[in-house]
């Protein structure tokens, strides 16, 4: 295959998981267990969103394809290629926490990765979200040790929560069928070497935390080949429920 | 936003009243002569009983009306057309939540913590604008509210930056630098649909005739009923009178509106050249007591967001004081 079409599968699926990540993070908007969280994952919520806005702006101005905002509200779900952690409902507060705190350092490293990467307009975006990420992350960390060291309670549910998220966490890399050409071409590593980095970001903050890890077992795929969970077309159809009045006017 | 111009009575004033008498008259006499030469009152200074309790009252009001104001709004950011709108949404959504730490942080100063706020918040004693009490029913409705509430709102802030108690006037600085930003957001997303295709245009006239009667009723009743504000003036607790700051906003807003091409539902709305004031008819005030009773269309559904926010977010906070307690240390691991 052409090397821009495995760049822009390559970024579509990053630019899925950041939207819809995103959009999940801001269905907290006015519901945080306290100001400061609510404020928080609105916070993150636009810096993913606008990630992805940026991404599919790549596509759209680098290669070839569409506008972004045709891109993001108006596609068909099995167009999307965001991962089934993304999807799932925000859940209690503990399943959240835990889904940004493993998103947000496997998002950490594949940026990284992309300091070096030989398509420019990547590196660049790396470039610029890096300083981001590492605000993320350190509000992830902190929350983990928080809750984590709080009492039983607390700690149960932080455990209970990365039962819950980690095979789901580990569909973020589902390798692609040319990854291996990716690699070689130095746009990126490809998904066994992030996932690799991505398990020496978290083990040093779980173990602190006194969180057992998971082994991966069954990570849950699909979402790459545009296999959704049943969460993900009820969430396009709220995202595209006005846009869709009229796609051709400006709102 | 969203501080409403109306500070809600509570029915039983009586108590208040015997301790205003107790203030001791010479600290009273100096207490009122600072606030006429523009002095701010701080935190530690000596206050009369029922200025601490009208101050707590107005901002826990304001704070409150900033975290329930982020909800009408706030569910349509899974929804807003766009990035760009999108984008912000988000952010204008939380400045707004981000106003409420500030007042109730400000609130706090006067001795009321954070807590017992929300906690009078959740069980209807304490109230926030009545304007949040109605639904946003389109996209529409959320342009209105951007635009034209945020407007309304800082008509009523600016006025009260330039009150008597420090920690709130600086919460309100800040506040409104944040606001007239909000405003250009809103404005511009107001004129988007203003200037849009004939679906766009119709559904804003529909949430604008449906918004029009909160937006009047927003500063509160009318200056001749609305007694007990003398003192309040006096004490630079209250900066301008009820119908003062819904004539200003009329008169910053309504040509902006009728310039558009849009109408407002009400054909006595008119602007008397003689008298320099606008003219409209009374808007229903029953209904307006009505809904700070709690009978408004939406007040059990905004109270039970809130409701259902700190209730799952109890064990958080439960833990947050907990840590503090056992000092840092790892919890061990059986």
């Amino acid at each position: 295959m052409l090397l821009n079409q495995l760049i822009k599968e390559l970024i579509t699926k990053m630019g899925d998981d950041e939207l819809i990540l995103g959009h999940r993070n801001s269905e907290w908007t006015g519901l945080g267990p306290v100001m400061e969280e609510d404020i928080a994952f609105s916070s993150m919520a636009q810096d993913k969103i606008g990630h992805s806005w940026a991404l599919y702006r790549i596509l759209h101005e680098e290669l070839g394809g569409e506008d972004p905002d045709q891109f993001a509200f108006m596609r068909s779900e099995k167009d999307f290629k965001c991962c089934h952690l993304t999807e799932m409902p925000i859940g209690s507060y503990d399943f959240s926490l835990m889904r940004h705190f493993l998103f947000d350092h496997a998002e950490t490293v594949r940026y990284n990765s992309m300091l070096q990467s030989s398509f420019l307009p990547l590196q660049q975006l790396a470039r610029k979200v890096r300083g981001e990420l590492k605000y993320h992350t350190l509000h992830a960390d902190a929350w983990i040790m928080q809750l984590c060291r709080a009492g039983e309670e607390s700690y149960l549910k932080m455990q209970t929560a990365l039962d819950n998220c980690f095979q789901l966490a580990c569909g973020i890399f589902e390798a692609g069928p040319d990854d291996k050409q990716l690699a070689a071409e130095n746009v990126y590593p490809g998904e066994e070497a992030l996932y690799e980095q991505w398990i020496e970001a978290i083990y040093p903050v779980l173990v602190k935390a006194s969180l057992n890890m998971p082994e991966r077992k069954q990570p849950v795929y699909g979402g790459r080949y545009g296999k959704h969970t049943a969460y993900l077309q009820p969430l396009l159809n709220e995202m595209g429920e006005v846009f869709r009045l009229n796609p051709e006017a400006t709102w | 936003m969203y501080g409403g111009g109306y500070i809600f009575e509570e029915p039983n004033r009586v108590q208040q009243r015997e301790e205003q008498l107790h203030d001791d008259p010479e600290k009273l006499a100096a207490f009122e002569m600072r606030i006429a030469k523009g002095e701010k009152i701080e935190p530690g200074d000596w206050m009369p009983a029922e200025y601490r309790r009208q101050l707590i009252r107005l901002i826990e009001q304001h704070a409150h009306s900033e975290i329930i104001g982020a909800l009408p709004e706030g569910t349509w950011i899974t929804r807003a057309p766009g990035f760009k709108r999108k984008l912000a949404l988000i952010a204008k959504v939380q400045d707004e939540i981000g106003h409420g730490q500030l007042l109730y942080n400000a609130a706090e100063t006067l001795g009321k913590s954070r807590e017992a706020m929300i906690n009078d918040l959740l069980s209807g004693k304490s109230k926030y604008s009545n304007v949040f009490n109605y639904p946003a029913e389109t996209w529409a409705d959320v342009t209105v509210i951007g635009f034209l509430i945020d407007a309304a709102a800082i008509v009523n802030q600016v006025a009260n930056a330039k009150g008597s108690y420090g920690p709130y006037c600086r919460a309100l600085d800040r506040i409104c630098y944040e606001e007239s930003f909000h405003l250009k957001q809103g404005h511009d997303a107001f004129i988007e649909l203003a200037t849009g295709t004939p679906g766009q245009k119709a559904m804003l006239q529909d949430a604008l005739n449906r918004w029009w009667q909160p937006i009047m009723h927003f500063f509160g009743p009318p200056d001749k009923v609305s007694g007990h504000s003398e003192k309040l003036m006096q004490w630079k607790v209250k900066m301008a009178s009820n119908d003062d700051m819904r004539n200003q906003f009329l008169e910053a807003y309504v040509p902006k509106i009728r310039e558009l091409g849009l109408t407002l539902p009400d054909p006595l709305l008119n602007k008397n050249e003689e008298t320099g004031r606008w003219e409209y008819s009374d808007p229903d005030w029953d209904l307006f007591f009505e809904v700070i009773k709690g009978n408004g269309p939406c007040n059990k559904e905004r109270l039970d967001v809130r409701k259902w926010a700190e209730e799952h977010g109890r064990w958080i906070r439960k833990a947050l004081m907990k840590e503090e307690a056992f000092g840092k240390k790892a919890m061990p691991v059986a």
